[in-house]
């Protein structure tokens, strides 16, 4: 076989996948939104933009990314100066870490539904405490604080695993030698955390970043059962329109819309967390 | 003075390392104990899952998990969960291996092109293609099988398996294949007697990432099935009606291979990003 050839025709296999089921959906839902079976319209962005229920999934859908991604990164951080810094016990720690990384949204929601139901944990706890007489039903309309809370540690349970395994990956490309210098000059942890670590871990923060918001915006089955209706997101709509409804149009619509909000978000990560030319490991 | 100030410094540093420890403990707790309060739940009788208050230690009934198992089609569903996971893990690493073979060992016109367009899968909202696919589906009669929801979580696992595998296939020298060529090896008995064995451990890993993918993706599976239901797109169809021992045993059901398949690739996990991120 002629070996000029060969590269092309090992990379054919995932590059036609790829096209098939990458690329042409993409092409696919596009034309859906914009048509409504009488050529080129907005009707269908018109449509879900206008239903009383998209402000709120748009607004819950990005306050649950805004309360939870921060958390998110902090934590991971945290965790990952402290496994890097870890002798005996390593593995284990990190093996304990990384569970949540295994464990679908679905099996997540489920889990926290466990502590946060009526007959749950966190009302067995409470009551055993002496701080509530009978159990109260956490996950109802009377409480929506409460349900946003739920949603939120469960994603923060669920996510920071994904998170904490790239930052850890990339703490253990920095060569030592940086930190060993900071020693020799007496460079406090502290400091040498955020003049070594932080800048040399930059291109890890930013997979970090864009990966866990594009999956914050996917949020979906976390919320079916905490909050149910009473906390409507925008890939929850998504569903509803296809199969509660059957507009698919719409849900085209909604597709290209959350989309654009990763694909907004995802350019803003990378022009915020840009590694400046030239300069690498 | 000497000595109050290096006790003092003795005594921050054994405060500091308290803290350390604790902290530790504290989040390992953070992510056992919630999973601890699930296994309570489904190893207890649905009795007692739907009374209050609980107890914090199993009573090892298995009264819930026979629930589970009796509910129709619950099993059909595990059936079908294990069936598109294996195939899909099958399937990413046929089509991603040789891909990861040609981006590590050569140089050729558009190989840029094609690590961004393998990147560019990994920075989008994948399960949403799902919609328009399903469509796709229906014409080409692959809706509501197995295999159409594999191709779907194939698409989904391939760029992590490249992702892995290139890893790996970087960090054997090219020289042990160069040798195997001199001593009358072609490039393929090369790559099966030389590199195959070295990289075996890695390719499993990423099968068994694929296989993870698929098993707890819930969205493609619930759009793209509707008689032949994957085991997660079954509890949340079931979600509003199915009582809570049974959610629970549902829940625990899906956890248990996690437990297993995290610590199985827990050397690979790092690996892999720490080449994606370059």
């Amino acid at each position: 076989m002629n070996a000029r050839y060969l590269p092309y025709i090992l990379i054919l296999p995932v590059t036609l996948f790829l096209c098939v089921f990458f690329l042409y959906p993409f092409v696919l839902v596009a034309q859906q939104a914009f048509t409504t079976g009488s050529g080129f319209t907005f009707d269908n962005f018109r449509e879900i933009t206008s239903h009383w229920k998209f402000p709120i999934s748009l607004t819950n859908t990005l306050l649950l990314a805004a309360a939870v991604v921060p958390v998110q990164l902090a934590l991971a951080l945290l965790m990952a100066t402290m496994v890097s810094r870890m002798g005996k016990g390593r593995d284990l720690v990190l093996y304990i870490w990384t569970i949540p990384l295994g464990i679908s949204d679905l099996a997540a929601e489920l889990i926290w539904l466990a502590i946060f139901e009526q007959s749950g944990f966190l009302n067995t706890m409470m009551s055993g405490l002496g701080v509530i007489d009978k159990p109260v039903n956490f996950l109802s309309y009377e409480h929506p604080g409460v349900v946003f809370l739920a949603i939120a540690l469960a994603e923060i349970w669920r996510a920071t695993a994904i998170m904490l395994v790239i930052l850890v990956a990339g703490i253990g490309l920095i060569p030592k030698e940086y930190y060993e210098a900071a020693d020799v000059f007496g460079a406090s942890k502290w400091k040498q955390f955020t003049r070594i670590t932080l800048p040399m871990l930059r291109p890890s923060l930013q997979t970090a970043l864009v990966l866990r918001v594009i999956l914050a915006f996917e949020i979906f089955a976390v919320v079916a059962a905490l909050g149910g209706t009473l906390f409507p997101v925008l890939m929850g709509e998504t569903y509803t329109y296809q199969f509660d409804l059957l507009n698919s149009g719409a849900a085209a619509a909604m597709v290209l819309v959350i989309l654009a909000i990763s694909i907004g978000f995802t350019l803003i990560i990378l022009r915020i967390l840009r590694v400046p030319k030239g300069a690498s490991i | 003075m000497t000595d109050t100030v290096l006790v003092d410094a003795a005594n921050t540093r054994k405060w500091g390392r308290y803290l350390y420890i604790s902290s530790v403990v504290l989040l390992c707790a953070w992510v056992l104990v919630p999973i601890y309060f699930l296994m309570v739940n489904t190893l207890s009788s649905p009795e007692t899952v739907n009374s209050f208050p609980k107890t914090l230690v199993p009573e090892f009934d298995l009264g819930s998990l026979t629930f589970f198992a009796g509910f129709a089609g619950m099993l059909t569903a595990l059936k079908n969960s294990v069936l598109v996971a294996g195939m899909t893990m099958v399937m990413s690493i046929l089509i991603g291996a040789p891909a990861v073979y040609a981006l590590s060992r050569f140089e050729f016109r558009g190989k840029s092109t094609f690590r961004l367009l393998i990147l560019l899968t990994r920075a989008f909202p994948l399960p949403l293609l799902a919609l328009p696919l399903a469509v796709m589906f229906i014409r080409t009669g692959l809706d509501d099988t197995a295999f159409g929801l594999a191709l779907v979580h194939t698409t989904l696992a391939v760029p992590f398996a490249v992702l892995i595998t290139f890893s790996l296939f970087s960090g054997i020298p090219i020289e042990l294949e160069e040798a195997a060529w001199t001593l009358g090896c072609t490039r393929l008995t090369a790559f099966t007697m030389v590199v195959l064995p070295l990289i075996m451990p890695g390719i499993t890993a990423s099968a068994i990432f694929a296989f993870v993918i698929s098993w707890n993706e819930v969205f493609a599976a619930a759009v793209l099935t509707i008689e032949n239901r994957t085991l997660t797109a079954f509890l949340l169809q079931n979600l509003d009606t199915s009582p809570l021992h049974l959610k629970f045993a549902g829940g625990f059901i899906l956890v248990v291979p996690a437990l297993i398949f995290i610590f199985a690739v827990r050397k690979y996990l790092f690996a892999m990003w720490g080449i994606a991120n370059r």
